[in-house]
């Protein structure tokens, strides 16, 4: 595999989205948003009561971190939706894979112009939530909550893992639909199991602390190999050019 | 360059391709005829490894068709103008360019040669900057065939590349296949456009769903029933007919004052026929060698049955 290649369709596929206007502002909102809501939350949400008690707020920031993984979740889903059906769309993928590329190297390519600009804006976001919070509950706390172990294995180990998930959902979803919106909506579906996961934790189903963590990235990277394999199987080159709608 | 052997594609039952055989030369205009659905977009997808064949074989420039090593290697010899132009529309014309020459390994300075060249050959250049959602059908055709040689490939595979174009874009397109010609480059072009096959290629190949002839543009007009003598007389006389029909030199029919003789060469014979009507006394207006065309050979080709 030539990730030359892959590199190459990743930028192109970069530069075209980040004139997308539409798809920019759902990558980039959507991080900014909550990164500065959940410490208003905090900041404010208590105030009638002389502030948080300390407990709930150590649960309170453990479930707001947890949103760090839904957000990659969900934000690839324009992108990639753009980078094939908008391919597709375009009548630009005969062209594509006319090209001395292998299958690997497009579908790599693509996923990795889905990864980095979500993978960044998560990170841009959680940043912003972290030096926030910090900010907020230090005088209570009497420490720097963020970064800890939870926070690394979420921003480092589940965010990525979620990322990839989405991603592979978007290519499989995308070889069966030809409206971007269509498939930017069914991949974004991916976040459901992860909100899933928030509402058990919040009705003390279990407590999202680091074993928990753990546990959920094992099973996401699982589901991701399982998922990269349909995926894979889905965007070859006859496929495409005679099966996908 | 281009050689297939009873290159044959199912899909799902359904015969898209039938056992065709023929052979592109190297800096030849291969002209492929068709009706929509004759399997001509299915034959290129196969031959630039888009897609796999079903039986048969096919090289290009010696490598295999279906090999996974030597598809890249084809891959790399070819270009390809599909029938949709296929350009990125928010990026420029030189993105666009510069694009596919670094997914062809082409250096920095390699593109920026290849690319200038390109688009000033295609009076593009001033446009290099503009995104090309804002270009005309006919510039958007223009870069797509510029697309297809930013990589200076040996051979260049068209389809339908002056479809739906104005008359003043496709003759620039067809003026630059021309251009591409002098250059020795074998183009392999998918029309159904009968005067533009007539014009460009040196060789044709009619084909619906199996390869129905092979030729020169003149060799497939020939094909059909070959040349005509219509001699134009001021009255019809019966005595004329006969002295044509005993020349037995080919069939003779009347119609009003009009004699139509099918005649293998008309430059021999036609003197030996203008003889025998003035002996039998009639009295000529006109004469005129009269060919078939090449729609009249695409239209019988296309509908017969029979494999060539």
């Amino acid at each position: 595999m030539n990730l030359k290649h892959s590199w190459i369709i990743a930028l192109k596929d970069i530069k075209v989205f980040i004139r997308k206007r539409t798809v920019l502002g759902t990558v980039v909102l959507l991080p900014l948003l909550l990164s500065v809501l959940f410490p208003l939350v905090i900041e404010f949400g208590g105030r009638k009561s002389g502030g948080i008690a300390g407990p709930y707020l150590l649960t309170l920031l453990n479930s707001f971190a947890w949103f760090f993984v839904i957000i990659p979740a969900i934000i690839p889903a324009p992108i990639a939706s753009y980078s094939i059906v908008g391919e597709k769309l375009e009548k630009s993928l005969e062209r594509l894979l006319a090209t001395p590329t292998t299958d690997g190297e497009i579908l790599l390519g693509k996923s990795i112009a889905a990864f980095i600009p979500a993978i960044i804006a998560t990170y841009a976001g959680a940043s912003i939530f972290m030096v926030l919070i910090d900010g907020v509950t230090h005088g209570q706390l009497g420490y720097f909550y963020y970064p800890n172990l939870d926070m690394d294995i979420v921003l480092f180990l589940l965010a990525p893992l979620a990322l990839l998930l989405s991603i592979q959902l978007n290519i499989i979803t995308s070889s069966r639909v030809s409206d971007v919106r269509t498939a930017g909506q069914l991949g974004s579906l991916m976040f459901l199991p992860f909100i899933g996961i928030y509402l058990a934790s919040e009705i003390g189903a279990f407590t999202l602390d680091t074993n928990t963590l753990l546990i959920i990235a094992g099973v996401v990277a699982v589901l991701d190999v399982a998922l990269f394999r349909i995926s894979t199987s889905v965007f070859q080159r006859e496929q495409i050019l005679t099966k996908w709608k | 360059m281009i050689e297939t052997e009873n290159l044959t594609k199912k899909f799902d039952g359904l015969t898209a391709v039938d056992g065709v055989t023929f052979r592109v030369e190297e800096g030849e205009v291969f002209g492929f005829l068709g009706p929509n659905g004759a399997g001509k977009t299915t034959t290129v997808r196969m031959l630039c490894c888009l897609i796999s064949k079903t039986s048969g074989t096919a090289k290009i420039a010696g490598y295999e068709v279906g090999n996974g090593a030597d598809s890249l290697r084809i891959r790399r010899l070819i270009g390809l103008v599909p029938e949709n132009v296929g350009l990125y529309e928010g990026l420029t014309a030189y993105d666009n360019l510069d694009f596919y020459g670094k997914l062809y390994d082409r250096t920095e300075s390699q593109r920026k040669e290849s690319i200038a060249a390109l688009l000033k050959m295609l009076e593009l250049w001033e446009k290099k900057d503009v995104p090309v959602a804002t270009f005309s059908k006919g510039m958007k055709q223009k870069l797509a065939i510029a697309l297809a040689l930013v990589h200076d490939p040996q051979i260049l595979f068209m389809d339908e590349p002056t479809a739906n174009l104005d008359p003043e874009a496709a003759k620039t397109v067809r003026d630059f296949i021309l251009d591409l010609k002098k250059q020795k480059k074998t183009i392999f072009l998918n029309t159904h456009n009968l005067d533009e096959a007539q014009r460009i290629c040196d060789r044709i190949a009619i084909l619906n769903t199996t390869l129905r002839a092979i030729g020169t543009p003149e060799e497939l007009e020939r094909s059909v029933r070959g040349r005509v003598t219509v001699i134009q007389l001021e009255q019809s006389n019966a005595a004329v007919l006969d002295a044509v029909k005993k020349l037995g030199l080919g069939d003779v029919s009347a119609e009003g004052n009009k004699l139509t003789i099918s005649v293998a060469d008309p430059e021999k014979n036609n003197a030996i026929i203008l003889d025998a009507v003035f002996r039998a006394g009639g009295r000529i207006q006109s004469v005129n060698v009269v060919g078939s065309t090449l729609e009249d050979a695409y239209l019988k080709l296309v509908r017969e049955r029979e494999k060539v």
